[in-house]
């Protein structure tokens, strides 16, 4: 697999990354590193996690090349990867059952996870159930009401799902909840974080368990096409999905990346996502990196019509690769998104969710502009179910 | 000697705890904190923290998340907390005034700036939940050099190389977290803390004090017989949530010399106990 820039001994990605968490929870952290570590090297535990990819998961998953997209559009090839066939409907759940079987390896039976849209909380709820271990989600009070169905899938699946009512009742008020559970309880228990966020290890830990994505779509490309991408186009809320499948690329210099961030109603309104665009460096949730703050360094809420892109941090790595110039990033607004989450229904069969939508009209952008023998992979991070009473009610359909 | 070595000096002298107490700024509103603050003077507070609010407050419990809320809603900047300072110094307070919070915000505002104003107004040091020593570096070179503390916090989980370490990046006092968990009033005070501070002072001559979970007279009266300080909080901002407006500053003072009385040292120090 490539490698990235440099990693220090504490975590940081050039200036960002880091351990910005109190003290209580350092020593767990230095253990978790510790056990990450150890797993490089431990064949048994790969063999395990691999299996359970395969036929738990049901990876490789296909990368698809959307042909009549692409002959609409009338410029470069599309290609998808196709993460949203992926077991829990999303790629959350590389995360998670990497990090359960993790959790396992170093005795904690206990599992606390936070969630926005509520697919990292039903992929790691699903890998809890699977291996016996106990599943506490905690959860934005405002997302619980909005994301009712997911509510109902972690509880099926025997997680206990708590409503977060401090704060701005969302995702970031979630992450804060489960820090405070894990500040509580850290002896006995494992925090699954979603993203590629957090303190270290967590930035590395998860971006390497999303990797799988990019191993697989880079050998795809070389297998179906014989060559690489020209470009790589992925969301980023807090970008797991897209520090996953850039990651095996980062090497290859000629291979441009692109992150696509959410524009909400406009940057110029104020009220979107795009902390990469927008936004500036500071510390949040454990690691500095860039954020949506304001004047007095307060955090303020995002926007965006796609809960899973709607957090105002973003994973330190990605600062760092925007700071190199190694990747670029674009924010999508809420009907730029619906645009292209149509657009693939209608010309591929495929409802992608709302997250990678704003992926796909970006990219549609780009391949419109490309000669026609370049690519374009977009990672299809998930699917479209979650989503249906938030497309309908954003093109005025009543259910 | 800074005023915060003095102030343990002067306690130990007494053989009694150093008490600390607490203050959310801009709560219950920007207004009323040097109501608040007053009070806690009048009590016999011996430091004063000085809570920065902070829209993210992972380290800590319902009560001080909710002043936090409340006084962000209102307003609240970090501007204010120095201008409060700078009033108590020119009316002739004392007592040593530390900030209380998270890094992102005195990141914002510039570690050199906020450093430079701490100076000029007469605060004595920060105390930064979020900012472990590793990353605490460069703003613990900025406050040293101005003759300003940055309080290392230990916790029950933390190791010997952390404690260590830590004791080492920091000066003024160590703040030893009593339990693991968030900040907020509870019933009693952790069994394993006795132990705990055994831990850290092996490591170090500075002063111990205990924070979180200190909630009445009685605690203090136990931690004060181990420790050479003790932190009260979120017990103090639920005075003023609990308690009919006209009283609240009154009930808030008799608690603090309440707790205040209880630092007393009932037994002769054990050798070794104190610096």
């Amino acid at each position: 697999m490539a490698t990235t820039p440099p990693l220090t001994v504490r975590g940081q990605f050039g200036p960002y990354g880091g351990r910005y968490v109190p003290e209580t929870v350092i020593p767990a952290l230095e253990e978790l590193e510790a056990a990450y570590a150890g797993i490089a090297d431990d064949a048994a535990f790969q063999h395990e996690l691999d299996d359970l990819l395969d036929h738990f998961v049901g990876r490789p998953t296909p990368l698809y090349h959307a042909a009549r997209l692409s002959a609409e559009i009338g410029g470069a090839q599309m290609y998808l990867k196709r993460e949203d066939l992926a077991h829990t409907g999303a790629h959350k759940i590389n995360n998670a059952l990497g990090q359960a079987l993790l959790a396992k390896r170093i005795g904690r039976s206990r599992i606390i996870a936070e969630t926005g849209a509520g697919q990292h909380g039903v992929a790691t709820a699903a890998a809890c159930a699977m291996l016996g271990l106990e599943c506490i989600v905690y959860m934005g009070e405002l997302d619980v009401h909005r994301q009712a169905l997911n509510v109902f899938r972690m509880k099926l699946l025997g997680a206990t799902v708590v409503p977060v009512t401090s704060g701005s009742k969302t995702l970031k008020d979630a992450i804060n909840e489960t820090i405070r559970d894990w500040v509580t309880n850290v002896e006995t228990t494992h925090y699954i974080i979603g993203s590629v966020v957090g303190p270290h290890p967590y930035p590395t830990i998860v971006r390497d368990l999303q990797s799988i994505i990019g191993a697989e779509a880079r050998e795809q490309c070389l297998a179906q096409l014989g060559r690489l991408p020209d470009y790589v186009v992925a969301c980023v809320g807090g970008g797991s999905n897209a520090m996953g499948i850039f990651h095996p690329f980062v090497a290859d210099a000629a291979v441009r990346l692109v992150g696509v961030e959410a524009a909400g109603h406009g940057i110029e309104t104020g009220e979107h996502a795009a902390t990469l665009v927008a936004g500036s460096p500071g510390t949040l949730h454990g690691a500095k990196s860039y954020l949506l703050q304001d004047d007095e360094g307060q955090i303020y809420e995002p926007h965006s019509i796609s809960a899973g892109l709607d957090y105002p941090g973003v994973g330190p790595e990605h600062s760092y690769l925007k700071d190199l110039g190694r990747a670029e990033y674009v924010g999508v607004t809420d009907q730029q998104a619906l645009e292209g989450f149509q657009h693939l229904c209608r010309t591929e069969g495929i409802i992608p969710a709302l997250e990678p939508a704003h992926a796909m009209y970006h990219a549609a952008q780009l391949a419109s502009e490309l000669p026609q023998d370049q690519t374009v992979l977009i990672n299809l991070s998930g699917r479209g179910d979650k989503d249906m009473t938030i497309v309908a009610e954003g093109l005025g359909v009543a259910l | 000697m800074s005023r915060l070595a003095a102030t343990f000096a002067q306690t130990r002298a007494e053989n009694r705890a150093a008490l600390i107490t607490f203050a959310t700024v801009g709560y219950p509103s920007p207004a009323d904190t040097k109501h608040v603050v007053s009070a806690l003077l009048a009590g016999g507070s011996d430091v004063v923290e000085l809570g920065i609010p902070f829209s993210d407050p992972l380290a800590d419990g319902a009560t001080i998340q909710h002043a936090s809320q409340i006084a962000l809603e209102q307003g609240t900047k970090l501007q204010m907390a120095f201008d409060l300072v700078r009033e108590l110094r020119a009316e002739g307070v004392t007592t040593p005034l530390v900030f209380m919070g998270y890094y992102n915000p005195f990141l914002h505002y510039g570690l050199e700036r906020v450093v430079a104003e701490a100076e000029e107004i007469g605060l004595d040091g920060f105390i930064v939940p979020d900012l472990p020593p590793e990353e605490g570096q460069e703003f613990a070179a900025l406050a040293t050099a101005r003759g300003l503390d940055l309080v290392p916090l230990l916790a029950p989980t933390s190791t010997e190389s952390r404690i260590q370490a830590n004791v080492q990046a920091g000066s003024g006092f160590v703040y030893c977290v009593s339990l693991t968990g968030v900040t907020g009033a509870r019933e009693q005070i952790s069994a394993t803390l006795p132990e705990f501070l055994g831990r850290v002072r092996k490591h170090t001559d500075l002063p111990l004090a205990v924070g979180f979970g200190v909630s009445r007279p009685e605690h203090v009266a136990t931690i004060a017989q181990i420790a050479e300080g003790v932190v009260s909080a979120s017990a103090l901002i639920n005075v003023l949530d609990e308690t009919p407006v006209a009283q609240r500053y009154d009930v808030l003072a008799d608690l603090v010399r309440a707790m205040r009385a209880a630092t007393v040292r009932t037994e002769t120090p054990v050798k070794g106990t104190t610096p």
